[in-house]
């Protein structure tokens, strides 16, 4: 008996360290990553320019937010549209089948869809460096996970619903609109959330795609809107300044980061928040 | 809605889109309906197109590599693209010409991505599921939630910023204790000089590690959640401690679950490119010889070659083929993982990259 009550603690031991073993991971990111960047923050982060190692990233700030509007529009569009088809209209194989390809999709390497953005849309429509090439590459990219969440949040509304707005005598449209829509909101937006919380730390389908550009994004606009002009953005800045020489150069590219974590914070907080609501919600309706 | 009770059978299985399809049948949708169930069926197409897409542009671009390299692709270990101001004549085979000095092989990148994977793989998986055992079966509600915040924001964290941790904090600090403590253990493989304090296999099968841990955590914890609650009364009736019920009762039950969420985390490892092109050291020029030397993986040699390579004939061609590979290991490593989820009830959440 003894013996197993000290297999017992040991197990709950081994699971202690596990669990910290995953937060100590996660507290050495933050803190390590704010003090490298101590140097560098500044309010001249946010006001000046990427063209040195002591500026800002201005233009990486504006580039990066540019980006999750464009992914916000064209993955959000379509994945929300797959998401309600899935759930709402599919029945039998073809669902099936469509919503297995969309979950490998996401199993995708990122490097992978940079390489097909820059032979597909770069070199082989000339688009060259571009915002649309960028924003297609990250959308194929998180489609999946908004085309996903939105099913899942779908097929969280109770049938009772359905059939109480059937029963009224509106049509498909209308019921999957104006009932089943505004019930699983919630659910969809902190999807959305989701995949703009992973547009925001990718790199590698942005190298190839995007490039880089030390102006702000919104001088181009008077020429091609959206394509034949580069694009900064924030993860660009830490990768690429973690390679040069110097600490003023790993002090920015630290900078950069923490730039990004906060933009992350804040998205993933925005996130919880909604997700909370719509488990307070469905609950209460499910009865 | 008399008629659903009529097929009571069918009911709990798939409760929802019955109606829907039943309307259909009936022919009482409005032409509203019909337009915005196609535009939505469009939708939901393109994802599947994407695939279809990726891949043929994958194999397309590939092609011209694929027949001048022939088996060699996979028999030779180095690749080097050529040297554009050599005087010596042009590799030419099958018809396809390359710059003097040209070697695609990818023997090299597919040992380090297997390599590195697998290490993180071991690393993640004990620490993930006990870690996600802890966070369900010991703590309360409330405080499983708090704790659960780590979860979610190292899931968060950008592959580029754990490149940077790696690089210049988590490198430097454990080889300067840990690794030399491992190397004079004297075990073949894990013993050696070491060189390069921030990179190398076994500083980025760690980063990986902890890349992946959030991946099999979550999941891990959702199927534990997802055990009868009376089971586990069961095992307590029984006398059983609660480390005994955990490994006698939820962990067999949840088993297929975590094994179908570790091939998904390894396939994540697989892929990972920005992090592991930071850490890695890009080693083009051999096998690693300890855990601690640089080494190279497949997809963090496409991010360092493709700007040389755009230069020369065939070099983007073979990165496209060195791609294909990368793209066949994940692919098949996901079907076989997404084929295990889905035979799963309950949770099977799309587990991929980050949150």
């Amino acid at each position: 008996m003894r013996r197993r009550g000290f297999t017992d603690k040991l197990f709950w031991a081994v699971c202690i360290i596990a669990f910290c073993l995953i937060a100590a991971p996660t507290i050495s990111v933050i803190v390590s990553i704010v003090h490298q960047a101590w140097p560098a923050l500044g309010w001249h982060l946010l006001s000046t320019d990427d063209t040195s190692a002591t500026g800002g990233v201005k233009n990486a700030i504006e580039g990066t937010l540019v980006l999750l509007l464009g992914v916000l529009i064209v993955a959000g569009i379509i994945g929300v549209s797959a998401g309600i088809w899935l759930a709402e209209y599919s029945s039998g194989r073809v669902g099936r089948v469509l919503r297995f390809m969309s979950e490998v999709l996401a199993g995708i390497p990122s490097i992978v869809i940079g390489y097909i953005g820059y032979v597909a849309l770069v070199n082989g429509l000339h688009w060259h460096y571009s915002l649309l090439a960028a924003v297609l590459a990250l959308s194929t990219l998180v489609m999946p996970y908004i085309v996903k969440t939105t099913e899942v949040a779908l097929r969280q509304v109770p049938t009772t619903l359905r059939e109480a707005s059937a029963g009224l005598g509106l049509t498909r449209t209308r019921t999957v609109m104006r009932i089943l829509m505004p019930t699983a909101a919630p659910g969809i937006i902190s999807g959305l959330i989701i995949a703009l919380a992973i547009s925001t730390g990718e790199t590698a389908p942005l190298l190839f795609t995007a490039n880089w550009s030390q102006s702000a994004p919104y001088l181009h606009f008077n020429g091609g809107l959206f394509v034949h002009h580069p694009l900064g953005y924030l993860t660009y800045v830490t990768f690429n300044d973690i390679s040069q020489p110097g600490t003023a150069y790993h002090a920015q590219a630290a900078a950069a980061a923490v730039v990004t974590l906060v933009i992350l914070g804040i998205l993933i907080l925005a996130g919880r928040l909604v997700a909370g609501n719509f488990r307070k919600k469905t609950a209460r309706m499910a009865l | 809605m008399a008629t659903i009770s009529a097929e009571p059978t069918s009911e709990p299985r798939r409760p929802r889109p019955a109606v829907t399809a039943r309307l259909m049948r009936r022919g009482e949708l409005t032409v509203t309906d019909r337009v915005v169930q196609s535009l939505l069926a469009v939708a939901a197409l393109l994802p599947a197109a994407a695939l279809v897409f990726l891949a043929y542009e994958m194999i397309k671009e590939a092609y011209p590599a694929i027949v001048f390299n022939g088996w060699t692709f996979f028999t030779h270990k180095t690749f080097a693209l050529g040297q554009a101001y050599s005087t010596a004549p042009p590799v030419v085979r099958h018809g396809y010409k390359a710059l003097p000095g040209t070697s695609f092989g990818v023997l090299l990148m597919v040992f380090g991505t297997v390599v590195s994977s697998l290490l993180a793989l071991i690393v993640a998986l004990p620490i993930a599921v006990g870690g996600a055992i802890l966070l369900v079966e010991r703590m309360p509600a409330r405080l499983s939630n708090i704790l659960g915040v780590f979860l979610e924001l190292l899931a968060g964290i950008p592959s580029v910023v754990f490149g940077l941790w790696g690089y210049l904090t988590f490198g430097p600090w454990i080889s300067g204790w840990l690794y030399p403590a491992i190397a004079s253990l004297g075990i073949p493989w894990f013993k050696g000089p070491i060189a390069n304090p921030s990179q190398g296999v076994a500083t980025a099968s760690l980063v990986l590690a902890a890349m992946i841990i959030p991946i099999i955590a979550s999941t891990t914890r959702e199927l534990i959640r997802s055990v009868p609650e009376l089971s586990k009364e069961g095992a307590t009736a029984l006398g059983l401690t609660p480390s005994e019920s955990v490994r006698l009762v939820t962990l067999p039950f949840i088993r297929t679950g975590i094994v179908a969420a570790a091939i998904l985390g390894w396939a994540r490892a697989l892929g990972e490119t920005i992090a592991v092109l930071i850490i890695s050291g890009v080693n083009l020029s051999g096998f690693p010889h300890t855990i601690f030397s640089t080494f190279t993986t497949m997809a963090a040699s496409i991010a360092d070659l493709l700007d040389t390579a755009l230069t020369q004939p065939l070099g983007v061609n073979a990165l496209a083929e060195v791609g294909l590979t990368l793209l066949a290991i994940t692919l098949v490593t996901n079907f076989v993982g997404r084929i295990i989820t889905s035979r799963l009830a309950g949770p099977g959440l799309p587990v991929g990259r980050g949150i």
